[in-house]
């Protein structure tokens, strides 16, 4: 753009509100970050929109809004996460992701620093994910009103033919199954909370799917539904299916995998694992008879190794989840009600 | 983890669950209530009552420390945070306690004031020191056990010259609740006491002997593990078998007759007996809850903030009252499960995990078919 501006300062610079404002400044950025990182053909187009070619089958569309404190964590950052995201919503429903869009919110007097490293680590996880983020925004809000940086993405895919699933289908007898251990995502992050700065081993899981849920469709061909638990944990998801799909579900507690570090973390503060984020891992319902191929297929792939089959559906006009305990009880898994607190004794 | 899963043995609960089953006299009854909201939750996560007998029948007790806080501490809090611009530091249970004018705290937040969650007082005095030009206060709520770093917060924020630090002082204490659960005469019959475990770590077993001597009930001080609570149930069963009184220890691994003498000593010097103050369902309680020692009166927000105190009545529907004084249970509530649930709270029993009806929400209520589809 301008050859007369000095460049960005990448060490000590800042963003101020001329970074949003539309005139130059914003153009530096995106010259000097924003474009060199994403670089792909659509995004050099240089419009205001992406064209894209037709993509040959159905599409799959979604999108999601990133906000996060802190904004780095231990295995990934809002941008990492603002990928993956948005590719898994992308995955569940069996699609291959294409391409993303990228729109940030950005606050006033954010590192230039910070940033960069954000949409580094942006434009790393797309290309591990294969996916092109073929246009994008950026918007600046006053110190105060923002966390720093808000990211939202949506994601376009294509699904292919015969593919069908939906979380209307789980059926009584289907196996339900998880591709990995739990609450590693939410817990790492709660460990970085400053008020809390507990030391532990654990690393959120934030990984893009899409290969691991192509293998498991192609092990599994009555595979009924996949799904993420993010927000919420595996409580929420299944809690979500249940109703969806008009089923119970039975699970056994100690089939569910869970690491000893994240165990000990939801100990230590009183919460309960199975409503703890993951943005790595997803459940999968598939008919009984398929179970066995399908988590051979999951963890013969790097991303599900720990996968597990967990319980079942079952029929239950109440749609509740229930969990059978090693101790010899049982439970309901209910939904979360309002947001995860810690108890105080 | 170790030291944990221990405790959680399911073959260790079958044999004691076996224990039980034949300790239990044909003819008797073994009415016992759980005094903690730690008992109660680990009841209902582990599904105890499905494990014992049917004459032994478990009665949650007042011992969750948001389910006895009056709404009108709760508001006072409120005032602290929406009136007086306040930043009103408390425990996460706190937040969502319904109060008066369909507030709560975390409600207080959206309409802004700050209202910040936090894990320890320590936390509180950092957040006073990072604003000093701001009144914080820390909304100190709980038993026995809780109160020792409230204590120590006051000791830090005297000696630092904290000027903006206070606390509004709302610590309770176990002994008078149970000694007033057993004196009122309208109160359900109880055969024994499953008594509190991490309470005890502090103020030690000795305190209960009183109570157990002069109603003649045994006291058996339990962990708030699934099998500390078994194992208390069956000690329970063959005292009550003998008829024998008194106070005895499940949760060794933790409590002494005296407890902790550090503890109570740093309680002793920052904190004293207020003559009556209001529980949540059980009414006006005399000498069961602490306010803040005059040597300590500059960091009390009650003086600070001259705030006056109201009693609020209870939504009248809702029967937290007589489920904190074990008279009834969750699923006897007209509004338990349809009108107040874990989300839109009516009553106190239904914030907190370890409120009974939240419990019972939570975990038991698969087991109640009367109840509406969800």
């Amino acid at each position: 753009m301008s050859h007369t501006t000095r460049k960005l300062d990448f060490t000590h610079g800042r963003i101020d509100m001329t970074h949003g404002s539309g005139g130059r400044a914003m153009a530096q950025l995106v010259d000097e970050l924003f474009a060199p990182a994403f670089r792909n053909d659509y995004l050099e187009q240089g419009n205001d929109q992406a064209i894209l070619p037709p993509p040959g089958g159905r599409l799959a569309m979604a999108t999601d809004s990133h906000v996060i404190s802190p904004l780095f964590f231990p295995g990934g950052d809002i941008g990492s996460l603002a990928v993956h995201g948005t590719v898994n919503d992308l995955a569940m429903g069996g699609a291959t992701p294409l391409y993303l869009s990228a729109g940030f919110i950005l606050e006033e007097g954010l590192p230039l620093a910070e940033l960069q490293r954000i949409v580094h680590s942006m434009a790393a996880a797309a290309r591990d994910a294969g996916v092109r983020i073929v246009t994008g925004d950026t918007k600046v809000v006053e110190r105060g009103h923002g966390d720093g940086v808000y990211i939202n993405t949506t994601g376009i895919g294509v699904v292919a033919d015969g593919v069908q699933l939906c979380g209307s289908q789980a059926k009584p007898g289907d196996a339900i199954l998880v591709s990995g251990s739990l609450g590693e995502h939410g817990m790492a992050v709660m460990s970085q909370r400053e008020n809390l700065g507990f030391a532990s081993p654990i690393v959120s899981d934030s990984a893009a799917l899409h290969t691991l849920a192509a293998a498991l469709m192609a092990a599994s061909p009555g595979l009924r539904l996949m799904r993420d638990p993010t927000r919420g944990g595996l409580a929420t998801t299944l809690n979500e299916i249940a109703r969806q799909s008009g089923v119970g579900m039975q699970l056994q507690e100690d089939a569910i995998p869970l690491q000893p570090a994240v165990r000990a973390a939801c100990e230590f503060l009183g919460l309960d694992p199975l409503y703890v984020a993951n943005e790595g891992k997803l459940v999968a319902i598939c008919p009984a008879h398929e179970a066995d191929a399908a988590l051979a297929a999951l963890r013969a792939h790097p991303l599900g190794r720990h996968a597990a089959n967990i319980g079942q559906v079952v029929a239950d006009a109440h749609h509740f989840v229930r969990v059978r305990t090693p101790f010899g009880g049982e439970r309901l898994l209910d939904w979360l009600a309002g947001e995860m607190l810690p108890r105080i004794c | 983890m170790k030291y944990v899963d221990e405790f959680r043995r399911g073959d260790v609960a079958r044999g004691l669950a076996a224990r039980i089953a034949e300790a239990v006299q044909p003819g008797r009854r073994y009415r016992l209530m759980e005094f903690c909201g730690g008992h109660t939750h680990a009841i209902a996560r582990y599904g105890l009552t499905g494990l014992l007998p049917a004459a032994v029948k478990l009665i949650h007790g007042p011992g969750c420390p948001v389910c006895v806080l009056p709404i009108g501490r709760i508001d006072s809090a409120i005032e602290l945070a929406l009136q007086h611009g306040a930043i009103v530091c408390t425990y996460g249970d706190c937040l969502r306690v319904p109060a008066s004018n369909k507030l709560s705290l975390y409600k207080a937040r959206a309409l802004g004031g700050d209202v910040r969650m936090v894990y320890s007082t320590a936390d509180a005095l950092q957040i006073a020191r990072d604003n000093p030009a701001r009144q914080v206060v820390f909304f100190a709520i709980g038993f026995e056990t809780t109160t020792p770093p409230t204590a120590l917060a006051l000791k830090a924020a005297r000696a630092e010259g904290l000027a903006n630090f206070s606390v509004f002082c709302n610590h309770v204490l176990t002994p008078p609740a149970m000694q007033h659960l057993l004196a009122a005469g309208d109160a359900v019959q109880l055969d024994g006491f499953i008594g509190p475990s991490h309470v005890s770590t502090v103020i030690g077993s000795a305190p209960y002997q009183a109570v157990a001597d002069a109603y003649a009930k045994p006291v058996v001080i339990a962990g708030f593990e699934p099998l500390d609570v078994l194992q208390s149930v069956l000690m329970l069963i063959a005292r009550i078998n003998r008829s024998e009184a008194g106070v005895a220890t499940q949760f060794t691994r933790a409590v002494t007759p005296d407890g902790n003498a550090t503890a109570r000593a740093v309680v002793a010097e920052t904190l004293v007996l207020r003559p009556t103050f209001e529980w949540r369902g059980l009414g006006q309680v005399p000498q069961s809850a602490l306010a803040i020692h005059p040597d300590y009166a500059d960091f009390d927000a009650e003086r600070r903030f001259a705030l006056p105190y109201r009693h609020v009545p209870d939504h009248r529907a809702c029967e937290c009252a007589a489920i904190l004084r074990g008279q009834k249970q969750p699923q006897d509530c007209k509004v338990f499960g349809i009108v107040c649930t874990p989300d839109n709270p009516l009553g106190s029993c239904m914030v907190s995990s370890e409120g009974a009806c939240a419990a019972h929400y939570h975990y038991g209520r698969f087991a109640a078919p009367q109840e509406q589809p969800a």
